[in-house]
């Protein structure tokens, strides 16, 4: 039961939270919300200081979280983060969930009242490869995007550009955009060019 | 199986009594004097006295919190699945302790205590006593024990309050927090239940003003049946018991009030068993603690304000079915602890064995215990 974790821990598999640990100051205060099983947060903890805290729903990860030492509170971010006062973390990082809330507008708000930064990873659904299944009339399924579209949590489908005009809509300020790949994609050198269509994955750093 | 957690048990203990002398002050403005504390610890103290947890015991509970008295016991402490070597609390690693609350009738001084200055039992003279008054208590043992701070304190329901006070009360003497399916503040409906339990006791003619020398046995059996029902769950007495009947095969209703149904007959049972080993007047005086209970007294009704001094981590834990301290007033307790700034860990357990699930739900809930008190770091006392 007592889970001890090794250094690979803090290997993160996935791209886009490569990229958020490495644009993370040292110390900072991190608010991650479905923080899933806290990997993200082990690693920032463990290689930059930072004071983290977590957020999610699902039990079984939050067991996880607790067994990474990592403090997290269950809670589902369709309720209100109330919970939270304005302005007490540096980065508020929303990681590949943004697209699973009832109310995609509201989190954002929510993350900048609560921190001076937010950090959003967005699964693009205007990648070529969405675009494609879209032509053949079927709602994308494919490597970023597993599941079918009855029981993907993936329940508010968007893409970079929708983003962006959502930011302009609600004044927020996108201080930072990072386009996505991956490996072994053979158009990965165009997404710098043409994020909308050849980023798999965007992250956004914003702020008011 | 039962090689195994003979394997992981702490074995035969022993309760010890540790009597001080100096008075005890109270909440109420008056004082008791030779109080005796009854205390079962497992495991060993270290040199350096770091690895210390108190275990706060529920409102029927006592000092006994793990392992047997004696090779004839039936069954083991209150919490033995949670206590013990390579269990959630590890005494390969922690010393633990557990002491009986003062008001109760395990041990510790309480209501059916000689009064030293009549040399007769208090009975209803105890003075009325608070959650403060009782972990007021509990410092003194701690010191007598040679521990300057807890590593953490620990508690489920009325222990769960405990837990929490000792750290408004004695902020540098703890490390850690682990309160599960509690209350910072008990509500309408929990004030409720007491009333109607004390009225049940105090309303039987055997009560005697409190100066029985039997117990006022249907009295405390109703309260305590009232009380069972708070600790169930709607779905779980449905599950376990449904509308079965007790004469099996089930075949008619009796059309009479005798009881017709196994929940009644349950009742009856969980009701008759705990005259046996509970006081009257240590309900009475307990539940009044309970009612009394609300951290914020000290901050003007403001819960952040009450926990300021307390910089520690906590574990927080509810039961998706407890009914008696909803999942909401956990809720409540964890804003307060975000506003100031504390490491909070908090799990809604999704159970369907309502408050009891804190004595139940033993392989989630121990997993979060465990992981907390792997992750705690130690603050050393000043």
């Amino acid at each position: 039961m007592n889970v001890k974790f090794n250094n690979n821990e803090i290997q993160l598999q996935r791209s886009d939270l490569a990229a958020i640990r490495d644009m993370i100051p040292e110390g900072a205060h991190i608010l991650d919300l479905g923080c899933g099983s806290g990997r993200l947060l082990y690693a920032l903890k463990t290689l930059k200081h930072a004071k983290v805290m977590g957020v999610e729903h699902d039990q079984q990860k939050i067991l996880e979280c607790a067994a990474r030492g990592i403090p997290v509170i269950h809670a589902s971010l369709d309720a209100a983060l109330t919970d939270f006062r304005d302005d007490t973390y540096d980065y508020v990082i929303l990681s590949r969930t943004i697209q699973s809330v009832q109310r995609p507008d509201i989190i954002l708000n929510e993350m900048l009242r609560i921190g001076n930064r937010g950090i959003v990873s967005y699964m693009n659904f205007g990648h070529i490869n969405a675009r494609i299944q879209m032509l053949f009339g079927h709602m994308p399924v494919n490597r970023n995007l597993p599941l079918p579209w009855y029981n993907t949590p993936t329940i508010r489908p968007g893409t970079a550009s929708d983003f962006k005009d959502l930011c302009k809509t609600l004044k927020i300020k996108i201080c930072r955009e990072i386009p996505l790949t991956n490996e072994g994609d053979y158009l990965r050198r165009l997404a710098v060019l043409w994020p909308n269509l050849f980023a798999s994955n965007s992250i956004f750093v914003i702020s008011k | 199986m039962a090689q195994e957690s003979c394997s992981s048990s702490v074995g035969i203990v022993q309760p010890s009594d540790y009597l001080f002398e100096e008075e005890l002050p109270l909440d109420c403005g008056r004082s008791l004097k030779g109080v005796v504390i009854r205390y079962e610890t497992y495991g060993k103290l270290s040199p350096e006295a770091d690895n210390a947890v108190l275990v706060e015991h529920a409102l029927s509970g006592d000092a006994h919190l793990a392992g047997y008295h004696s090779p004839e016991d039936k069954k083991p402490g209150w919490w033995d699945d949670m206590v013990g070597p390579g269990k959630p609390f590890d005494t390969n690693k922690l010393f633990i302790v557990c002491s009986n609350i003062i008001g109760g009738c395990s041990g510790s001084t309480g209501p059916r205590s000689i009064d030293p200055d009549t040399g007769r039992r208090y009975d209803m003279d105890f003075p009325i006593i608070t959650i403060a008054d009782m972990v007021r208590a509990q410092e003194r043992l701690m010191r007598h024990l040679g521990i300057k701070k807890w590593f953490c304190v620990a508690g489920g329901s009325m222990g769960g309050m405990l837990a929490l006070q000792w750290g408004v009360s004695y902020p540098e003497a703890v490390n850690g927090t682990i309160a599960i399916a509690t209350t910072a503040r008990v509500s309408s409906q929990g004030i409720s239940f007491n009333w109607v339990s004390r009225e049940a006791i105090m309303n039987d003619q055997h009560w005697l003003d409190g100066n029985y020398e039997e117990q006022p046995q249907r009295g405390l059996a109703t309260a305590r049946m009232l009380a069972h029902i708070t600790y169930l769950s709607d779905e779980s007495m449905n599950h376990k018991f449904g509308r079965a009947l007790q004469e099996s095969p089930a075949s008619n209703y009796e059309f009479a009030f005798s009881k017709d149904f196994r929940i009644e007959s349950y009742l009856a049972h969980q009701g008759s068993k705990f005259v046996e080993r509970f006081d009257a007047n240590s309900y009475l005086y307990i539940t009044r603690a309970i009612d009394y209970f609300d951290l914020s007294d000290c901050a003007d009704g403001n819960l952040a304000g009450a926990l300021k001094r307390v910089e520690t981590p906590f574990l927080i834990v509810s039961f998706s079915s407890d009914w008696l301290f909803p999942a909401y007033q956990s809720k409540e307790l964890v804003r307060a602890l975000l506003d100031n700034g504390n490491d909070v860990t908090y799990c809604n357990i999704q159970s369907s064995y309502g408050h009891d699930a804190f004595l139940l739900e033993t392989e989630s809930l121990g997993s979060l215990i465990s992981s907390y008190l792997t992750n705690l770091p130690w603050e050393p006392p000043e």
